[in-house]
């Protein structure tokens, strides 16, 4: 029945004859983990690409199959693992929703859970962003902002006692309280901060290499974006004011004042890699913006007090009633997702659960916008899409 | 536009034969497709100007169950101008001792349904027809089996090596 791998085998058999078939990856440093790229190449340009995954794959569905909702949380934090706050924050926001206590959470835990998920999509576009750097050719912005960001991870780390995979959003609550004097070290570390964004700004996004590295390469046109299902820095980058944390104003949200970053083209084409780099730059100072408020509230009238106890409202059964739910919210990479379907009403457990991972449909778009570029401004395009192997294997 | 109204504009344009019936027990209301006109009712409701569901963000193939002896695929669909989700499912009875089910493949429709579909075939182990390029997209291509199928046994050998953890 499978005539579609002949046919795959077939065509890199007959490219072989005329162009030339070459591997990037799967340990290439540019491919950001084991993604490896299968170029058709007419001497320097790419005439197709067609990437190969699944080298980093966990079997997380058919995990999420066999354990209760609570156990699943530290393997959602393996997705993303570079933003793994908001994978769990989805996922338990599903799970709530689904048991009907969203309406019930402290106002306390929910800022807790939106500073730590800001805090997380910062470290994020932070790698984005360095490793960007690194892809072109710019060393030093990758050394500065591994720097910055080991701060934000062992403020987590102080938070939840691991540095990269925190398990520390709960269904119904939090592990733990914030530590205490986390709020003061969160203002000095945005104070530190600051200034070093404006540092970055001079040394990576109006250098003049990295815009004619970027501008104008990879354009990826609206509509496109759209019916690859495209969404997160990708999709505003193509300069479409898409944000889920506005669209559906979940969590707190709908209380917090931030601004959407679109790409607008100042450097070249809406949509081409600049663009999506400096959405990313955007959403940073947008993100801090949400730390600040989130700990206005948190020091002032939703302060810590001797008897808060974040796991107060944790369920004790997990048992939903039989439905099926799809969350959706706002990752670091874009809309990220997951499909819960719940028969059995007396189980913790899921009959089905998927993933709808946000780097996986933003990957798929390359092999459309790779098409006809120099190998060299590949690398700018894989670079740009910002992905992580491991939300795309799962 | 709401459910009921989107319901009523498929019945309008397609028959009644086209909706098999619905769920509205959970929290999100979801329509169950013929699936055969499924291309057909993506295609409509992606076009037509009053509900615009431009945005494939979820396709998910389902095995229900040894018992239930059904497969199915179920769409996640989004609108981005009018910021509405509507949920659309198709599924059909099949014995699992003969090949894969198949269903239709709406790439020509959203290409995201390209990764996703080739993501089903490879571990629900469902066949979409007139897919451009339907092949194992995270398992290695000789793998035997479909492991998110319920009934799947763990092999005990991988190319005659024997796998013992």
């Amino acid at each position: 029945m499978n005539t579609a791998l002949d046919n795959y085998h077939q065509k890199i058999a007959n490219a072989s004859v005329e162009d030339m078939v070459l591997n990037m990856g799967p340990q290439h440093p540019s491919t950001h983990g084991v993604l490896r790229l299968e170029l058709i190449t007419d001497g320097e340009i790419v005439k197709e690409v067609i990437p190969h995954m699944g080298y980093l794959h966990r079997c997380f569905e058919k995990h999420a199959e066999s354990l209760t909702y609570q156990q699943t949380i530290p393997f959602t934090d393996r997705l993303d693992y570079l933003a793994s706050m908001n994978n769990s924050h989805a996922w338990v926001m599903g799970v709530e929703r689904m048991l009907g206590i969203d309406k019930d959470i402290p106002k306390r835990v929910e800022y807790i859970r939106v500073l730590v998920c800001e805090m997380n999509r910062i470290a994020s576009h932070l790698i984005a962003v360095g490793t960007y750097g690194i892809d072109i050719g710019a060393f030093t912005p990758f050394l500065w902002l591994f720097k910055d960001r080991e701060h934000i991870m062992g403020m987590l780390e102080w938070a939840s006692g691991s540095r990269m995979l925190y398990n520390y959003i709960w269904v119904g609550g939090l592990f733990y309280d914030l530590p205490v004097g986390f709020e003061e070290r969160c203002r000095e570390f945005i104070d530190y901060f600051k200034p070093k964004m404006v540092e970055l700004n001079q040394l990576l996004t109006d250098n003049q290499i990295f815009i004619s590295r970027t501008a104008n390469v990879g354009v990826l046109p609206r509509d496109v974006a759209i019916n690859y299902g495209c969404s997160g820095p990708m999709l505003r980058g193509s300069g479409l004011k898409w944000d889920l944390r506005r669209i559906d104003g979940y969590s707190v949200y709908p209380e917090l004042d931030f601004e959407i970053p679109v790409g607008k083209g100042e450097m070249g084409t809406v949509g081409d890699c600049w663009d999506r780099y400096k959405v990313r730059i955007d959403e940073i100072a947008q993100s801090i913006k949400i730390m600040e408020q989130c700990l206005d509230r948190l020091q002032n009238e939703l302060k810590r007090t001797a008897d808060f106890d974040p796991r107060a409202k944790l369920p004790r059964k997990l048992t939903s009633k039989p439905q099926d739910y799809y969350v959706r919210c706002e990752g670091a990479k874009g809309e990220l997702g997951f499909y819960f379907m719940h028969t059995d009403p007396r189980s913790e457990v899921p009959f089905r659960a998927k993933v709808r991972a946000p780097s996986f449909n933003n990957l798929s778009v390359l092999p459309e916008i790779a098409k006809g570029v120099m190998i060299a401004d590949l690398i700018a395009i894989v670079g740009s899409i910002d992905f992580v192997l491991g939300e795309v294997d799962r | 536009m709401m459910f009921a109204e989107i319901k009523q504009l498929l019945i309008d344009k397609f028959g009644a034969d086209v909706i098999e019936g619905e769920e509205t027990g959970g929290l999100q209301p979801a329509l169950l497709i013929a699936p055969d006109s499924i291309v057909d009712v993506c295609l409509e409701v992606r076009n037509n100007p009053t509900t615009y569901f431009d945005f494939l963000s979820c396709l998910t193939g389902v095995d229900y169950g040894v018992e239930d002896g059904r497969f199915g695929v179920v769409y996640h669909l989004a609108s981005m101008p009018y910021q509405l989700q509507l949920t659309l499912k198709i599924s059909k009875a099949h014995n699992r001792e003969e090949a894969e089910p198949v269903f239709k493949s709406i790439t020509s429709v959203y290409r995201t349904a390209d990764w996703h579909e080739r993501e089903a075939y490879d571990l629900v182990g469902i066949f979409f027809e007139g897919h451009p390029d339907l092949r194992r997209i995270l398992l290695p291509d000789d793998w035997e089996g479909y492991p998110l199928r319920k009934d799947y046994k763990t092999a005990e050998y991988y190319k005659g090596i024997k796998i013992d953890f």
